[in-house]
């Protein structure tokens, strides 16, 4: 039964306090009562007694307060009045209490987003069967110079018939369509990816609706199927569930439906808007190619394989191949293995935590700061904390209260910073759907933890260096001094300057980093591509077999097309090129042989990427043809033997001899003969040039797509309309997709070294920010505090310029440190992202010396205000102020 | 004179609820009680004798009443609870054993 009483005592003290405290005034008043009647009763005069009553009583405040301690629920009535207490002195400083809070919403805001990303794409495993069995397979070519490379399927077949380490293997390849608008829907040009059926099954995955291709939908010979995103389907077909076993035209051919994928599905890539079957979209004799390496294979180990095992299985039986196939050098001689998970963001590793650790930085550097405005505000708060201890408050009882402001401060940006960081990540989201695994991104019961944990930490952090400086015990020196305050806050100050030194040298880190990145990325932006970039716009578009299988056909469609093209008033040049415009990605390779040099040796893999581009093509885009002459028109479709080089090409393959009039031949085709060199272009800014070579557009049995090439004296962009309704009146059913500027194609291309250099430099600009007013804020302290110090010592003939010179001094010199511990750590930090450098030293002078410039102005900014103010100290007025 | 009120802890609680054994009563009387009991040996001071009754309290040993005491004034009264009865046969037996043993080591040793 005592339990009963022990529970019916909390729930009173819990929620009848305020009466329990009557209670205990009325009942220690009835103890000094009686003491009292008891002394008048022994002789004493009524005031006598009294007295003696209270004398012996103690301290009544101190008495109810050891009564109090012993109910329980008194921690959480102290947390409670601690939490009044402290949103009541908070409220009291408005503007100390927004800076305070934007600073922690800040930079727990940036961590949070941050640390949200990095686990939301690098750790979380993918929302797959099993994930950590799923591994992404690679061919390694015969000279080792790819050692992860993208595979045959031919080698495919063979590893998958041979191998016993996998549950199975599947294969995936890219691909595109024309999805044909039903209704008043315009045609669209849609990415999409081939799976073999059994795909799906290996990751683990089934269609939200519908089914999975079946073995029999995989095949050349088999009826087009095809599955369908979420997205897509809710976007395109209204999220009507009767999608499945309809047909829908891709490339003017219908498709049936066989199902919806979930709507977290995204692979390959979050871009990717629906799925065929390869066997059958792939040509057959691609599907049998063991030297074309164009696929992505995975595969499933087997429990109890480990991926050393499987690798050194799938390097024999490639190895086997290559031996069966001495005389074709572009056949693989063994394999490699990676994690699926790191195939797909592997190369996001480093930017992301090089964003993350520099968050850390700008979140030290905000809890600095907010540590040192709760210094400042300790130290005019120093009477008030000295009566305090006075009048018997405890040293833990004070510092509770101390943590709990700060706590409270980074409570408030805490739960601010979470709402920042999800509208940033939204936006993040929406804009950057380039990224792999963006879809997965969210803020999940972990972030929230994790966002309280750095709430829990940053309060702990800010809250303990600012009472370290607390000396309550000197109460009596607190209480004398605080009259005439002029020594008062050294010992603080020198607690400021420290944090200040910190601050400013992780500042320095953050911005060195950030301008190394920056000027990286101008370096990025301003390499020559090789061709024109002003005033030049491309379009995509692809021609659906069906409707154009014959090659005449095709001929007289592009031939239309740029005839009606270089009619529009304006356009000065046009041309049209396949598969991808300099600077917008590697486009693809082909081997060939030099029928006029002798055979290279065994293994000697001779290759170089490839074009397909009309003759118009070159003087478009402006390569300059630097010997020979352009592709010839006027040959007859299919029959077009000439091919240009680019001068990489020539200097590579024929050193010290006329490459014109010499021969290629592509494999397994015929000799082209070479009629001009061309300049070299970059297939990627940031990348090398490579040797790159350019066949006529009717060269290709299969050519399906192209892009148009136009370029104008201005403005070029007002060309797109026109040229579209040009593709439309040729046929309403061609959607013409990427139309860019070159401008916006090298800008697409160097989103991510833009993305990372920006963040890193708002970082940085945001840490600048605190640490200057960090800076400011000190000063104007010392300032304050020194006020008629400076009064007497300018009424006793200092002057101004030498007050000036002073506190100017006492400001710079934590900055100057800073500067100086900032660029040592620099040293070391810079290796960390020296992988994300083009062209840009780690140790670059000119980023360096802009760093400590820069920054020295900033401090000295913040600094002269208050050291000004200094100076103009009217001397009557300052010894007044006490 | 050094401190004679300066109680152990648990022999305050015990002498507490002694007192209280034979009648409920308010604080001061319990007070005034073990003083004279003790022969003016045992002050209990009420920095020691108001936290030690809540406790009591909080813990179940004891529980409280309001009512009328002696000056016709209200009062808090306190009274053994069945669960206190018993803890003080408890700490009786604990506390004879040890003065016992104390006793024994005094004339003993």
């Amino acid at each position: 039964m005592r339990w009963l009483a022990q529970l019916r005592m909390r729930i009173q003290m819990l929620f009848q306090r305020g009466k329990a405290g009557a209670r205990l005034d009325e009942e220690l008043r009835f103890h000094l009562e009686q003491q009292i009647a008891e002394n008048i009763a022994a002789g004493m005069s009524a005031e006598e007694a009294r007295f003696a009553a209270l004398r012996a009583f103690g301290n009544p405040a101190l008495l109810r307060e050891q009564a109090r301690a012993s109910w329980s629920w008194t921690w959480l009535e102290l947390l409670w009045r601690d939490v009044c207490y402290g949103v009541r002195t908070l409220a009291r400083t408005p503007g100390f209490t927004a800076i305070a809070i934007l600073v922690m919403a800040l930079g727990i805001g940036a961590n949070v987003a941050l640390f949200t990303i990095v686990r939301s794409v690098l750790l979380k495993p993918l929302p797959f069967q099993d994930p950590e069995r799923l591994v992404r397979l690679y061919e390694q070519s015969a000279d080792d110079s790819f050692p992860y490379n993208d595979s045959a399927a031919g080698v495919f077949a063979e590893w998958k018939r041979l191998s016993h380490g996998f549950i199975d293997l599947a294969i995936c390849g890219y691909g595109g369509y024309n999805l044909s608008g039903s209704g008043e829907q315009l045609p669209e040009a849609v990415r999409a990816a081939t799976f073999s059926w059994n795909f799906l099954p290996t990751l683990g995955v089934r269609p939200a609706l519908g089914r999975n291709f079946t073995a029999s939908d995989d095949q050349p010979s088999a009826n087009p199927t095809v599955l369908l995103s979420w997205g897509l389907w809710k976007r395109r077909f209204g999220g009507n569930p009767s999608i499945v076993n309809q047909t829908i035209l891709l490339n003017a051919k219908p498709y049936t439906v066989v199902g919806v994928m979930p709507a977290w599905f995204a692979f390959p890539q979050p871009t990717v808007q629906l799925w065929t079957p390869i066997y059958y979209k792939e040509p057959a004799n691609e599907m049998k190619a063991i030297d074309s390496h164009d696929f992505r294979v995975i595969g499933r180990l087997k429990p109890g394989v480990t991926e050393n095992q499987a690798v050194s299985e799938l390097t024999l039986i490639t190895r086997r191949l290559h031996d069966q196939n001495l005389d074709d050098p572009f056949v693989s001689k063994g394999a490699n293995i990676r994690p699926l998970l790191d195939s797909l963001v592997g190369h996001m590793k480093t930017p992301l935590y090089v964003l993350l650790a520099a968050t850390g930085c700008l979140l030290l550097i905000a809890c600095l700061n907010v540590a040192n405005l709760l210094v400042a505000r300790a130290a005019a708060r120093r009477k008030e904390q000295a009566i305090r201890t006075a009048l018997g408050g405890s040293r833990l009882r004070l510092l509770r209260q101390h943590l709990m402001e700060s706590l409270l401060l980074s409570a408030a940006g805490g739960a601010i910073g979470l709402l920042l960081a999800g509208a940033a990540l939204q936006w993040l989201v929406s804009t950057r759907q380039d990224m792999a695994r963006s879809e997965s991104i969210a803020v999940d019961g972990v972030v929230v933890v994790f966002t309280v944990g750095l709430i829990v930490l940053c309060a702990a952090f800010a809250g303990l260096i600012s009472s370290l400086s607390a000396k309550s015990d000197q109460v009596l020196s607190s209480l004398q001094e605080s009259s005439r305050a002029h020594s008062a806050g050294h010992a603080r100050a020198r607690l400021r300057a420290v944090l200040l030194t910190l601050e400013v040298g992780l500042t320095v880190v953050l911005l060195i980093s950030a301008g190394l990145l920056l000027k990286s990325y101008d370096k990025l932006r301003s390499v020559d591509l090789g061709c024109l970039t002003q005033n030049v716009l491309k379009m995509d578009f692809t021609l659906p077999e069906a409707r154009y299988s014959q090659p005449a056909q095709r001929a007289n469609f592009f031939d239309t097309l740029l005839a009606r093209v270089r009619n529009l008033p304006g356009v000065q040049a046009a041309g049209l090129v396949h598969p991808v415009v300099p600077g917008d990605g590697y486009g693809g390779d082909s081997g060939f042989t030099i029928p006029e040099h002798p055979a290279p040796p065994q293994g000697k893999l001779l290759y170089a990427m490839h074009r397909w581009a009309d003759r118009g093509y070159f003087a478009a885009i402006g390569i300059p043809i630097l010997r020979g002459h352009t592709l010839d028109g006027t040959q007859q479709p299919g029959h077009a033997s000439e091919v240009v080089i680019s001068e990489a090409f020539a200097r590579q393959n024929f050193p010290g001899e006329d490459p014109i009039g010499k021969h290629l031949r592509t494999l397994g085709q015929r000799p082209f003969e070479i009629v001009g060199v061309a300049g070299d272009t970059r297939y990627t800014a940031g990348e090398a040039i490579q040797p790159m070579m350019y066949f006529a557009l009717d060269a290709v049995d299969d050519l399906t797509g192209a892009t148009l090439v136009v370029r104008s004296g201005r403005d070029v962009t007002q060309f797109a309309l026109p040229i579209q309704r040009i593709v439309a009146q040729l046929d309403r059913d061609l959607p013409v997709s990427n139309i860019l500027t070159m401008d916006q194609v090298v800008g697409r291309n160097t989103l991510d070294a833009s993305f990372d250099a920006t963040l890193l430099v708002v970082f940085a600009g945001l840490s600048l920010l605190l640490a200057a007013v960090g800076l400011f804020g000190v000063l104007s302290y010392i300032v304050a505090q020194r006020t008629s110090e400076i009064g007497i010592r300018i009424a006793l003939g200092a002057q101004r310029e030498q007050v000036l010179r002073k506190v100017l001094l006492d400001g710079l010199r934590p900055a100057l440190l800073g500067l100086a511990f900032g660029l040592v750590a620099s040293v070391g930090a810079v290796r960390l992202i020296q992988s994300m450098l083009y062209g840009t030293q780690p140790l670059d002078p000119a980023v360096f010396a802009a760093v400590s410039a820069t920054l020295l102005l900033v401090a000295a900014l913040a600094c002269i205000v208050p050291a000004w103010r200094a100076s103009r100290l009217d001397p009557m007025q300052a010894l007044r102020t006490e | 004179m050094g401190k004679p009120n300066d109680l152990v802890q648990g022999t305050l609680d015990l002498l507490i609820l002694k007192t209280l054994s034979p009648e409920a009563m308010h604080g001061w009387a319990i007070a005034k009680r073990i003083q004279q009991v003790s022969g003016e040996v045992l002050q209990v001071q009420q920095g020691s004798l108001y936290p030690a009754l809540h406790r009591l309290e909080q813990q179940g040993w004891i529980k409280a009443k309001w009512a009328e005491s002696e000056t016709g004034r209200q009062a808090k009264f306190y009274v053994l609870t069945a669960a206190g009865r018993g803890q003080l046969e408890k700490e009786t037996a604990n506390w004879n054993r040890l003065s016992a043993a104390i006793e024994l080591i005094m004339t003993e040793a």
